[in-house]
């Protein structure tokens, strides 16, 4: 019984660490920020729940393995309210990259906040 | 048991680092934001690894605290962002 609770752990540990190395390879690899958000949102947090799964047979009493699944929750939660947060200044700091290429920038602090607002009102309507 | 975790940890943080160390050559900060996301899950895994590989109940205080932390980071950074667009966009 022993031996099987360790096999499991094993297992599913192991998933848990090869869907780690995919979402690094993906955040590594993959070509523009949005995707590299996609990448670690979904890839990292498949990891930690493979991990979670195989680190409760091990737990030493119930309190230990609802902690761990309490870890995770907020683990996921997070995840996805980074992901949106990480999108919405990737995006922002897009704007403001184009908005320096179009010849506004630093140098015109005033100027350039006006083109991004209506560079942000476009998109938006 | 404790041996494959403790080296199912160390494989983790290996490749955190590996992580980290090529995309911190990148030059945008939202992508150095991520690295460190990336570093708070798997800093969240292998604690929880460690935790229970040496028998330390506090450990998953700490893993909890550190979920916590880490989402406060990628806030602090959208905050920070807002602010600079504001001013100097």
């Amino acid at each position: 019984m022993n031996m099987l609770a360790d096999i499991f752990t094993g297992l599913f540990v192991f998933s848990g660490i090869l869907f780690f190395a995919a979402g690094a390879l993906g955040l590594v690899r993959l070509p523009d920020t949005l995707s590299r958000i996609h990448a670690l949102a979904k890839a990292d947090n498949l990891g930690l729940a493979l991990i979670v799964i195989g680190l409760l047979p091990q737990a030493p009493d119930v309190l230990a393995g609802v902690k761990m699944v309490a870890i995770w929750l907020l683990a996921q939660l997070a995840s996805g309210a980074v992901a949106q947060v990480m999108a919405e200044a990737a995006q922002m700091e897009n704007m403001a990259g184009e908005d320096l290429q179009h010849g506004g920038g630093v140098l015109h602090p005033a100027g350039s906040g006006v083109v991004q607002t209506d560079t942000r009102g476009d998109l938006r309507a | 048991m404790a041996d494959m975790l403790f080296l199912a940890a160390s494989l983790l943080l290996v490749l955190t680092t590996a992580g980290l160390f090529v995309l911190w050559r990148r030059g945008r900060d939202a992508d150095r934001l991520l690295t460190i996301q990336l570093l708070g899950s798997g800093c969240i895994a292998v604690l929880l690894l460690l935790a229970v590989a040496m028998g330390e109940a506090s450990g998953l205080d700490v893993v909890l605290l550190l979920a916590l932390l880490a989402a406060l980071a990628a806030c602090g950074y959208r905050a920070a962002i807002g602010q600079a667009g504001r001013s100097r966009p």
